[in-house]
Protein backbone atom coordinates (compact mmCIF):
# COMPACT_ATOMS: atom_id res chain seq x y z
CA UNK A 1 0.00 0.00 0.00
CA UNK A 2 0.88 3.72 -0.36
CA UNK A 3 2.78 5.43 2.33
CA UNK A 4 0.83 7.96 4.75
CA UNK A 5 3.12 10.80 3.34
CA UNK A 6 0.88 10.29 -0.22
CA UNK A 7 -2.56 10.21 1.67
CA UNK A 8 -1.57 13.18 3.33
CA UNK A 9 -0.65 15.21 -0.41
CA UNK A 10 -3.79 14.08 -1.52
CA UNK A 11 -5.43 15.41 1.79
CA UNK A 12 -3.92 19.04 1.62
CA UNK A 13 -4.27 19.72 -2.05
CA UNK A 14 -8.05 18.63 -1.43
CA UNK A 15 -7.71 20.82 1.26
CA UNK A 16 -6.51 23.77 -0.75
CA UNK A 17 -8.70 23.32 -3.60
CA UNK A 18 -11.63 23.48 -1.48
CA UNK A 19 -9.73 26.97 0.60
CA UNK A 20 -9.72 28.32 -3.01
CA UNK A 21 -13.29 28.00 -3.92
CA UNK A 22 -14.17 29.43 -0.80
CA UNK A 23 -12.39 32.63 -1.28
CA UNK A 24 -12.70 32.82 -5.10
CA UNK A 25 -16.16 32.25 -5.98
CA UNK A 26 -19.02 34.75 -5.32
CA UNK A 27 -21.87 32.48 -4.64
CA UNK A 28 -23.41 31.28 -1.47
CA UNK A 29 -23.63 28.06 -2.81
CA UNK A 30 -20.52 27.64 -4.41
CA UNK A 31 -19.14 28.52 -0.68
CA UNK A 32 -21.04 26.16 0.91
CA UNK A 33 -19.73 23.66 -1.52
CA UNK A 34 -15.70 24.40 -0.76
CA UNK A 35 -16.84 24.29 3.02
CA UNK A 36 -17.87 20.73 1.89
CA UNK A 37 -14.63 19.93 0.30
CA UNK A 38 -12.38 20.92 3.10
CA UNK A 39 -14.45 18.69 5.82
CA UNK A 40 -13.99 16.09 3.29
CA UNK A 41 -10.23 16.20 2.38
CA UNK A 42 -9.49 16.19 6.74
CA UNK A 43 -11.62 13.39 7.31
CA UNK A 44 -9.23 11.65 4.56
CA UNK A 45 -6.10 12.77 6.29
CA UNK A 46 -7.37 10.92 9.96
CA UNK A 47 -8.59 7.90 7.96
CA UNK A 48 -5.19 7.96 6.89
CA UNK A 49 -3.58 8.43 10.34
CA UNK A 50 -5.97 5.78 11.74
CA UNK A 51 -4.60 3.33 9.67
CA UNK A 52 -0.84 4.20 10.09
CA UNK A 53 -1.35 4.37 13.55
CA UNK A 54 -3.60 1.36 14.03
CA UNK A 55 -5.84 3.46 16.11
CA UNK A 56 -9.65 3.21 15.75
CA UNK A 57 -9.64 7.20 16.91
CA UNK A 58 -9.59 8.60 13.64
CA UNK A 59 -12.60 6.93 12.25
CA UNK A 60 -14.38 8.08 15.01
CA UNK A 61 -13.53 11.57 15.09
CA UNK A 62 -14.62 11.12 10.77
CA UNK A 63 -17.96 9.94 11.96
CA UNK A 64 -18.63 13.18 13.96
CA UNK A 65 -17.38 14.83 11.25
CA UNK A 66 -19.98 13.77 8.83
CA UNK A 67 -22.99 14.55 11.63
CA UNK A 68 -21.40 18.45 11.88
CA UNK A 69 -21.19 18.54 8.25
CA UNK A 70 -25.19 17.28 7.71
CA UNK A 71 -25.79 19.91 10.63
CA UNK A 72 -23.95 23.10 8.72
CA UNK A 73 -25.25 21.91 5.46
CA UNK A 74 -28.67 22.39 6.83
CA UNK A 75 -28.64 25.30 8.79
CA UNK A 76 -26.67 26.67 5.58
CA UNK A 77 -29.03 26.22 3.34
CA UNK A 78 -31.55 26.96 5.18
CA UNK A 79 -30.06 30.67 5.11
CA UNK A 80 -29.64 30.60 1.63
CA UNK A 81 -32.86 30.19 1.16
CA UNK A 82 -33.74 33.34 3.21
CA UNK A 83 -30.75 35.26 1.57
CA UNK A 84 -32.19 34.75 -1.34
CA UNK A 85 -36.00 35.67 -0.69
CA UNK A 86 -35.20 38.69 0.45
CA UNK A 87 -32.62 40.18 -1.94
CA UNK A 88 -33.31 38.01 -5.06
CA UNK A 89 -29.85 37.47 -5.06
CA UNK A 90 -26.98 34.44 -4.35
CA UNK A 91 -23.87 36.82 -4.72
CA UNK A 92 -22.52 37.50 -1.01
CA UNK A 93 -21.22 40.98 -2.30
CA UNK A 94 -24.72 42.22 -2.50
CA UNK A 95 -25.49 41.45 1.53
CA UNK A 96 -23.45 44.13 3.30
CA UNK A 97 -26.22 45.95 4.79
CA UNK A 98 -26.44 45.40 8.40
CA UNK A 99 -30.24 45.40 9.43
CA UNK A 100 -31.87 44.67 6.12
CA UNK A 101 -32.52 47.83 5.09
CA UNK A 102 -34.96 48.05 2.26
CA UNK B 1 4.07 -1.32 -7.42
CA UNK B 2 1.44 -2.84 -5.60
CA UNK B 3 -2.53 -3.36 -7.02
CA UNK B 4 -3.98 -1.68 -4.28
CA UNK B 5 -1.55 1.36 -4.40
CA UNK B 6 -2.06 1.63 -8.14
CA UNK B 7 -5.80 1.91 -7.22
CA UNK B 8 -5.25 4.50 -4.53
CA UNK B 9 -3.80 7.18 -7.36
CA UNK B 10 -5.70 6.30 -9.71
CA UNK B 11 -8.66 7.12 -7.19
CA UNK B 12 -6.72 9.91 -5.74
CA UNK B 13 -6.37 11.34 -9.61
CA UNK B 14 -10.39 11.35 -10.24
CA UNK B 15 -11.03 12.88 -7.03
CA UNK B 16 -8.58 15.67 -7.65
CA UNK B 17 -10.15 16.13 -10.97
CA UNK B 18 -13.87 15.88 -10.05
CA UNK B 19 -13.30 18.18 -7.11
CA UNK B 20 -11.09 20.71 -9.28
CA UNK B 21 -13.85 20.29 -12.32
CA UNK B 22 -17.02 21.36 -9.18
CA UNK B 23 -14.97 24.18 -8.50
CA UNK B 24 -14.58 26.12 -11.39
CA UNK B 25 -18.03 25.22 -13.01
CA UNK B 26 -19.91 28.03 -14.14
CA UNK B 27 -23.15 25.89 -13.99
CA UNK B 28 -24.12 24.40 -10.11
CA UNK B 29 -25.89 21.67 -11.30
CA UNK B 30 -22.62 21.03 -13.10
CA UNK B 31 -20.69 21.74 -9.93
CA UNK B 32 -23.20 19.75 -7.75
CA UNK B 33 -22.82 16.31 -9.96
CA UNK B 34 -19.02 16.62 -10.28
CA UNK B 35 -19.00 16.84 -6.19
CA UNK B 36 -20.88 13.47 -6.50
CA UNK B 37 -18.52 12.14 -8.54
CA UNK B 38 -15.36 13.26 -5.80
CA UNK B 39 -17.09 12.26 -2.75
CA UNK B 40 -17.73 8.66 -4.27
CA UNK B 41 -14.45 8.46 -5.23
CA UNK B 42 -13.46 9.21 -1.88
CA UNK B 43 -15.92 6.71 -0.54
CA UNK B 44 -13.64 4.19 -2.31
CA UNK B 45 -10.59 5.39 -0.74
CA UNK B 46 -12.10 5.04 2.67
CA UNK B 47 -12.80 1.82 1.75
CA UNK B 48 -8.91 1.19 0.85
CA UNK B 49 -7.74 2.51 4.09
CA UNK B 50 -9.81 0.49 5.77
CA UNK B 51 -12.45 2.65 7.23
CA UNK B 52 -15.81 0.15 5.41
CA UNK B 53 -18.61 1.88 8.00
CA UNK B 54 -17.20 5.34 6.41
CA UNK B 55 -17.51 4.33 3.24
CA UNK B 56 -20.92 3.48 3.64
CA UNK B 57 -21.92 6.73 5.65
CA UNK B 58 -19.94 9.07 2.86
CA UNK B 59 -21.90 7.55 0.43
CA UNK B 60 -25.22 7.78 2.36
CA UNK B 61 -24.94 11.18 4.27
CA UNK B 62 -22.46 13.11 1.62
CA UNK B 63 -22.89 11.59 -1.71
CA UNK B 64 -26.55 10.73 -1.23
CA UNK B 65 -28.16 12.93 1.18
CA UNK B 66 -26.28 16.30 1.03
CA UNK B 67 -25.80 17.09 -2.87
CA UNK B 68 -29.96 15.74 -2.80
CA UNK B 69 -30.53 18.78 -0.40
CA UNK B 70 -27.92 21.34 -2.83
CA UNK B 71 -30.10 19.59 -5.95
CA UNK B 72 -33.32 20.49 -4.21
CA UNK B 73 -31.63 24.44 -3.05
CA UNK B 74 -30.68 24.77 -6.91
CA UNK B 75 -33.94 23.75 -9.00
CA UNK B 76 -36.24 25.72 -6.16
CA UNK B 77 -34.16 28.89 -6.39
CA UNK B 78 -34.76 29.15 -10.11
CA UNK B 79 -32.02 30.86 -10.93
CA UNK B 80 -29.70 31.49 -13.87
CA UNK B 81 -27.69 29.09 -15.13
CA UNK B 82 -24.67 31.12 -14.28
CA UNK B 83 -26.08 31.08 -10.70
CA UNK B 84 -26.28 35.21 -11.16
CA UNK B 85 -22.50 34.72 -11.43
CA UNK B 86 -22.00 35.74 -14.09
CA UNK B 87 -17.35 35.19 -13.91
CA UNK B 88 -17.58 38.60 -12.94
CA UNK B 89 -14.87 38.81 -10.67
CA UNK B 90 -11.24 36.90 -12.10
CA UNK B 91 -9.11 39.14 -9.44
CA UNK B 92 -10.61 36.66 -6.87
CA UNK B 93 -8.71 34.53 -8.08
CA UNK B 94 -5.56 36.24 -7.15
CA UNK B 95 -6.13 36.80 -3.43
CA UNK B 96 -7.51 32.52 -3.52
CA UNK B 97 -3.72 31.90 -5.64
CA UNK B 98 -1.99 34.09 -2.71
CA UNK B 99 -3.94 31.81 0.25
CA UNK B 100 -3.37 28.43 -1.61
CA UNK B 101 0.38 29.35 -2.01
CA UNK B 102 0.46 30.27 1.83
CA UNK B 103 -1.51 27.12 2.69
CA UNK B 104 0.67 24.91 0.36
CA UNK B 105 4.10 26.18 2.31
CA UNK B 106 2.28 25.57 5.34
CA UNK B 107 1.60 22.06 4.88
CA UNK B 108 5.12 21.26 3.06
CA UNK B 109 6.22 22.57 6.26
CA UNK B 110 4.64 20.42 8.35
CA UNK B 111 5.43 17.04 6.56
CA UNK B 112 8.65 17.78 6.60
CA UNK B 113 8.94 18.68 10.42
CA UNK B 114 6.08 15.57 11.61
CA UNK B 115 7.86 12.17 12.10
CA UNK B 116 8.95 10.34 8.85
CA UNK B 117 6.15 8.39 7.58
CA UNK B 118 7.24 7.95 4.13
CA UNK B 119 7.36 3.71 4.58
CA UNK B 120 4.28 1.95 2.57
CA UNK B 121 1.77 0.95 5.08
CA UNK B 122 -0.08 -2.62 5.27
CA UNK B 123 -3.62 -2.95 4.66
CA UNK B 124 -5.80 -3.46 7.69
CA UNK B 125 -9.57 -3.24 7.71
CA UNK B 126 -11.98 -2.15 10.96
CA UNK B 127 -15.34 -4.01 10.73
CA UNK B 128 -18.25 -1.63 11.42
CA UNK B 129 -19.02 -3.48 14.48
CA UNK B 130 -15.44 -2.55 15.99
CA UNK B 131 -16.29 1.03 15.01
CA UNK B 132 -19.19 1.02 16.27
CA UNK B 133 -18.70 -0.61 19.58
CA UNK B 134 -15.54 2.05 19.78
CA UNK B 135 -17.74 4.75 19.23
CA UNK B 136 -20.14 4.13 22.00
CA UNK B 137 -17.91 2.98 24.64
CA UNK B 138 -15.09 6.01 24.13
CA UNK B 139 -17.12 8.78 22.97
CA UNK B 140 -20.86 8.44 24.34
CA UNK B 141 -20.58 12.04 25.20
CA UNK B 142 -20.00 13.00 21.95
CA UNK B 143 -22.67 10.94 20.52
CA UNK B 144 -25.27 12.57 22.79
CA UNK B 145 -24.01 16.28 22.00
CA UNK B 146 -23.92 15.83 18.43
CA UNK B 147 -27.43 13.86 18.70
CA UNK B 148 -28.53 18.11 20.61
CA UNK B 149 -27.03 19.84 17.34
CA UNK B 150 -28.61 17.31 14.92
CA UNK B 151 -31.64 18.76 16.66
CA UNK B 152 -30.68 22.43 17.17
CA UNK B 153 -30.15 22.33 13.44
CA UNK B 154 -33.34 20.63 12.23
CA UNK B 155 -35.29 23.74 14.63
CA UNK B 156 -32.94 26.08 12.92
CA UNK B 157 -33.28 24.75 9.81
CA UNK B 158 -37.43 24.72 10.06
CA UNK B 159 -37.30 28.03 11.79
CA UNK B 160 -35.36 30.22 8.79
CA UNK B 161 -37.14 27.95 5.60
CA UNK B 162 -40.59 29.05 7.36
CA UNK B 163 -42.71 32.19 5.22
CA UNK B 164 -42.74 35.37 7.38
CA UNK B 165 -46.09 36.22 8.35
CA UNK B 166 -46.28 39.22 5.81
CA UNK B 167 -45.94 36.90 2.65
CA UNK B 168 -48.34 34.10 4.40
CA UNK B 169 -51.21 37.33 3.98
CA UNK B 170 -49.88 38.30 1.15
CA UNK B 171 -50.53 34.73 -0.65
CA UNK B 172 -54.51 34.83 1.29
CA UNK B 173 -55.51 38.03 -0.30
Amino acid sequence: MVPLEHVLVLASLLFLVGAACVVARRNLLMIIIGVEVMLNAAGLALVGGSLYWRNLDGQALVVFILAVAAAEVSVGLALVVLAHRRRRSLNPDDFKMLGGSR
Amino acid sequence: MTFASLIFYLLGLVVLIATLLAVTARNLMHAVVHLVISFVGTAMLFYLLGASLLAALEVIVYAGAIMVLFVFIVMTLAMPVSGGEGWRYPLQWLPAGVLCLVLLVAFTALLAAGPSVAQPMSLASASPLDLGVYVFQRYWLAVEVVSFLLFAALAGALYLGRKSRTERQGEGR
